[in-house]
């Protein structure tokens, strides 16, 4: 049984080979198919391994092979499946399989070869994320870490002829490379102290680590998760991102890689509720970028900016669940955000594709008649998002709320308030593009068109999931069971239990939804029948501009470095290192032409040359070597 | 005997080649004679006898011809005949100006650089050292670029300084041994001579080393070299012949001087990082290929010097991967910097751009090449880098922490490079491109395949340097 753990990264791994290898001789269909079916046979083996999990939990696995060994230190190439890895590895393959679905549809005007290279991309990147959360150790957690990374470069940057896409995709990158530099000193942290990378090991051994090293890498791990997880200061590649492919950012950006921080802290719970300050940190942060992005998504224009902000802010919420000990919740919140993020983004991507690539929403308004099912759809996505019972983001949503409230009240009403402008902007999106009155080209409503059965079947899947996912965490306040966190309970151990009175709880979440509901209601009636068409002025303008973050890092960091960079390159080497080196060649050419003249051709003078250079060579070697060791030190 | 077989096949190899005046004998039989010497080595991996060979050489001096093979020189000496058969493969097209004399060099830098990894007498690995550094001089003056009289007499009298004062720094520890004095490695090894002696003898031999490999700020004769010496050649000077060094700090300092390296620890590491950090900026800049490989070169080297002087464990374990894995990755860049040249007539990143549209397969190769360099996990780099880092890291928290940035400034200027030649339109240059030929493919292909083997499984040539 536990050996067919290795087919679910292994699926993944040959279609890519076969649609890497074969993309100019396969047909498209041929390569869809085969990037989709390797993705589909990984679900239905994740699947397998589930109700395994779920019937005699975590399951032993033995290491593939020994990947480092040195002396003191031995890393294994090993994986572990256990209850959250679980979870993870039935999102990543069921969303993935529905979005390579999708894309067989999506990207049919691509010339055979890039189809081939896209398949082969998202599959590489489905292994990569399986490698993620299947990895036994740290090491192995960041093989995929960095291979996500790789991959979301890739395909952020699929049409290479722009530009512009090309320095978003090394953008990506880069900021990602920030966050990994601190992943992986925490790494050589955990090595230095504790001789292991193992999961087991080390949560084993925490209790020996000392307060200042577990906070020290604790932070140096969020610090990894801000950049994949994009949290302030980290955040700005993931709107940027957005220049990819659509079922791109609703894999990437919206279902899977980006929410791999939040797995990396699941899985370290034990290290990080160790740690109060960093727990503080992470609310913090998480709470503010949920804030932040959240105001930026009202006055964006294009409609996968609002979702990419919508995410930003999204994960915020999750930081903030686990900044609060509520695991279960943040994790809950990954699935349901999982849902309906993808959901939004492939209904947007359905927009754009009847659309022909305009992503303006001040050029749409109307599509509800001509897309009725992409409009059906993206309407539950948004009422789950905005946190109306009974769909799933409500659930989610009010986990990571409540304990929010439990660990500090002002947290929870800043919390409310990003809800409430969660439901407005999206609202705002859905008014503005799809009530209201056409506003495109007479050309673009000529060739409106609902999109075919492969992009509108995923949409509906998802738009179910959306519907019902939170079915699995229904609060014991509602009479529920709460599933998911009997589930999740033997990793999550440091899940902090609060008390909340039944009472207080349920008024709470009458606030939070009353507020949601009049976001929404407002918008809507702002919304639909004048559509905000010229640019922001004032406030609205910072906020449009993205409160200027961009440029911002532009003048204190990136130009900074590169006058740095040119002084080094133009001053300090040339003229400086290089110029001393030329200098002493040049001092040793004038002197030499000067000693020349020694050479005067007077026997005289040689004689009296030799016997100074006897004598100096005598009273070198006489001195039992003295002044030849003086003269070495010298040297 | 193993030993002895892999200075001499490239010695009489190159002597031979000097004698044929065909263009296409030449380029075969220097193919087939680099190949040979390729299955030499790889026989000695699995041998473990008949590896040590010893002859009378200077009796009157104390001084044999004794050469011998642990892990680390069979793995370097590995990295040595792997790179000949791959670049005369990539250069098969190529044609120079008197093909016989290019060839015969090549083969006779080859043997001076097996000498010095094989060397277990001090004056023999002077010797060897030293006559790795005499064909290096000729290929680069005689088929070098524009200033190549210049830089190359600048690098000669760079190295040519640093060997001398090797010389006095093996002289020295010559005149320690005792009875009647021996250059024998192990002689050497008993000495255990008081930190003030170590101390001096360290600065001379170090900056021997410190030239050659090159760290910062013994560095600019590098990308000027690299810059104007053919690009077969800097294949090998970067590839392999700056390992030299690297070796000869683990062989020659560590183990006889380790007073003196303990305390110029902080010392070396400190300049190495800033080295690192100093030439990844630069190599932002740049707008060449040649020299933001090279500058990207020096960081790397930087990191291994760095990891070194950590002496622990498993920072110099990591080393003794990087060197083997740091020689490929850097050939395969060379390659492809020269296919574009040769191709296109230019190594202006201002001059190119879009030519991932015309020639698909370079694209890839490159860019896993391009992934190596920065060392992405499941990349052969990745292992060696790590456990660098994880030594660096064991040894001072901040010195791994400002090393590092150099992973972050590291993917800036690997991933301009690969942005500014691959991606976006065609422009004047790269219009006509076409893909690459079969046997650039070949050898491009080679090298990618051992990157990624030796990315997923590294443990043999962990084995090996154990």
């Amino acid at each position: 049984m536990n050996k067919l753990v290795y087919l679910i990264p292994l699926f993944p791994l040959i279609g890519f080979l076969i649609n890497g290898l074969g993309r100019k001789s396969l047909s498209k269909s041929l390569i869809g198919v085969i990037g989709s079916g390797a993705i589909l046979a990984s679900f239905a083996v994740s699947l397998v391994l589930f109700f395994d999990v779920k019937a005699n939990g975590a399951m032993a696995v033995n290491p593939l092979f020994t990947f480092i060994q040195t002396s003191t230190l031995k890393i294994d190439f090993a994986f572990q499946v256990d209850q959250l890895s679980c979870l993870f590895l039935l999102i990543i393959t069921g969303i993935g399989f529905l979005i390579h679905v999708y894309s067989a549809s999506y990207m049919h005007e691509e010339e055979p070869q890039h189809f081939g290279r896209y398949f082969a991309y998202l599959n590489l990147f489905v292994f990569s994320m399986l490698l993620l959360v299947l990895g036994a150790n740290y090491v192995i957690m960041f093989i995929g870490w960095e291979g996500v990374g790789l991959c979301s470069y890739l395909l952020i940057g699929y049409w290479f002829k722009n530009n512009n896409y090309n320095a978003a995709a090394k953008k990506a990158f880069v900021m990602n490379r920030i966050g990994d530099l601190g992943f992986l000193l925490a790494v050589f942290w955990i090595i230095n102290k504790l001789g292991t990378v193992n999961y087991h090991d080390v949560f084993a051994k925490a209790a020996t680590l000392s307060n200042f090293d577990v906070t020290a890498i604790t932070l140096l791990l969020f610090v990894g998760a801000m950049g994949k997880s994009a949290q302030i200061p980290l955040y700005t590649w993931l709107p940027d991102a957005m220049a990819g492919p659509t079922p791109v950012s609703a894999l990437i950006h919206a279902a899977t890689m980006v929410t791999a921080g939040i797995y990396m802290i699941a899985r370290s719970n034990v290290l990080f509720s160790m740690s109060e300050f960093t727990m503080h940190l992470i609310a913090i942060i998480g709470l503010a970028t949920a804030l932040f992005s959240a105001t930026i998504a009202i006055k964006q224009n294009d409609i996968k900016k609002v979702l990419a902000y919508s995410t930003v802010s999204q994960l915020g919420y999750m930081f903030l669940g686990l900044g609060c000990g509520a695991y279960t919740g943040a994790v809950f919140h990954v699935m349901t955000h999982a849902f309906f993020k993808a959901l939004l983004f492939l209904g947007a991507g359905s927009v754009i594709h009847a659309m022909h690539h305009e992503q303006d929403i001040r050029n749409m308004g109307g599509l509800k008649k001509k897309l009725p099912i992409t409009h059906i759809t993206f309407l539950l996505g948004c009422i789950a998002i905005s946190g109306i019972p009974p769909f799933s983001g409500f659930f989610s949503k009010d986990e990571i709320l409540a304990a929010a409230f439990a660990h500090n009240k002002v947290y929870w009403i800043l919390g409310v308030a990003g809800a409430a402008m969660t439901a407005f902007y999206m609202f705002r999106l859905y008014a503005t593009t799809f009530l209201g009155n056409f506003r495109g080209t007479h050309d673009q409503e000529h060739h409106l068109h609902e999109s075919p059965k492969a992009m509108t079947i995923p949409l509906i899947v998802l738009a179910i999931l959306s519907v019902i996912g939170g079915m699995v965490g229904i609060p014991e306040l509602m009479g529920g069971h709460h599933e998911l966190h009997h589930f999740l309970s033997p990793v999550l151990v440091s899940e902090k239990a609060y008390e909340i009175e039944h009472s207080t709880e349920w008024m709470l979440m009458g606030i939070s939804v009353t507020i949601a509901a009049i976001a929404i209601l407002f918008a809507v009636n702002k919304f639909s029948k004048k559509p905000e068409m010229q640019d922001a002025e004032g406030f609205g303008k910072v906020l449009a501009n993205k409160w200027y973050v961009d440029e911002l890092y532009d003048t204190i960091i990136v130009k900074p470095l590169e006058a740095v960079a040119n002084c080094f390159k133009n001053i300090i080497e040339k003229s400086g290192i290089d110029g001393a080196v030329n200098g002493v060649g040049k001092f040793v050419q004038y002197s030499s032409r000067q000693v020349r003249l020694l050479q005067s051709g007077q026997v005289g003078t040689y004689i009296l040359f030799m016997v100074l250079a006897f004598v100096v060579i005598v009273l070198i070697w006489i001195n039992d070597g003295h002044i030849y060791r003086f003269i070495t030190k010298l040297f | 005997m193993y030993s002895l077989l892999l200075i001499l096949i490239p010695v009489v190899a190159g002597l031979l080649s000097f004698f044929l005046k065909e263009e296409k004998t030449v380029k075969g039989f220097a193919l087939l004679a680099s190949i040979v010497t390729l299955v030499v080595s790889l026989c000695s991996l699995c041998s473990t006898t008949q590896l040590a060979f010893s002859a009378e050489w200077i009796p009157s001096l104390g001084s044999k011809f004794s050469l011998s093979l642990d892990g680390m020189s069979k793995m370097l000496c590995l990295l040595n005949c792997i790179s000949l058969p791959i670049i005369f493969t990539s250069i098969y097209k190529n044609s120079y100006k008197n093909t016989s004399g290019f060839y015969g060099l090549m083969f006779l830098m080859q043997a001076g650089i097996m000498g010095v990894f094989l060397a277990s007498d001090a004056l023999l690995f002077y010797f060897f050292w030293e006559l790795a550094l005499i064909p290096a001089y000729f290929l680069c003056s005689i088929w070098g670029g524009e200033k190549r009289i210049q830089v190359t007499f600048k690098f000669f009298i760079y190295t040519f300084v640093g060997s001398l004062l090797m010389l006095l720094g093996l002289i020295y520890l010559y005149l320690q041994t005792p009875g009647s004095h021996s250059f024998a490695y192990n002689d050497f090894l008993q000495l255990h001579l008081p930190a003030k002696q170590q101390a001096s003898v360290f600065a001379l031999m170090f900056i021997a080393f410190a030239i050659k490999m090159p760290i910062f700020p013994f560095h600019t004769w590098q990308p000027d070299a690299y810059e104007q010496a053919p690009t077969p050649v800097t294949m090998v000077l970067s590839g392999v012949m700056v390992k030299m060094g690297i070796f000869a700090v683990i062989k020659w300092i560590l183990p006889i001087l380790p007073l003196a390296v303990n305390g110029h620890a902080n010392f070396v590491i400190i300049l190495s990082v800033i080295g690192m950090l100093y030439a990844s900026l630069i190599a932002i800049k740049q707008d060449d290929i040649k020299r933001l490989v090279a500058y990207s070169s020096i960081a790397h080297i930087g990191l291994m010097c760095a990891a070194i002087f950590t002496n622990t464990n498993i920072g110099i374990q990591g080393v003794l991967v990087q060197m083997f894995n740091h020689g490929i990755n850097v050939i395969g860049l060379w390659i492809v910097a020269d296919v574009i040249e040769q191709q296109l007539g230019t190594r202006k990143f201002s001059e190119l751009g879009g030519l991932a549209q015309k020639a698909p397969t370079l694209a890839i190769l490159f860019v896993v090449m391009c992934f190596a360099n920065i060392a992405l996990p499941l990349t052969n780099a990745f292992i060696g880098e790590f456990l660098m880092f994880s030594g660096l890291f064991q040894y001072n928290v901040w010195f791994a922490a400002v090393a590092g940035i150099s992973i972050i400034l590291g993917a800036v200027y690997t991933l301009n490079m690969v942005q500014k030649i691959f991606y976006g339109d065609t422009v004047v240059a790269t219009d006509k491109a076409v893909d690459i030929s079969l046997n650039i493919k070949l050898a491009l292909v080679i090298l990618v395949v051992v990157i990624i083997a030796l990315g997923i499984y590294p443990m043999p040539l962990m084995n090996l340097v154990k």
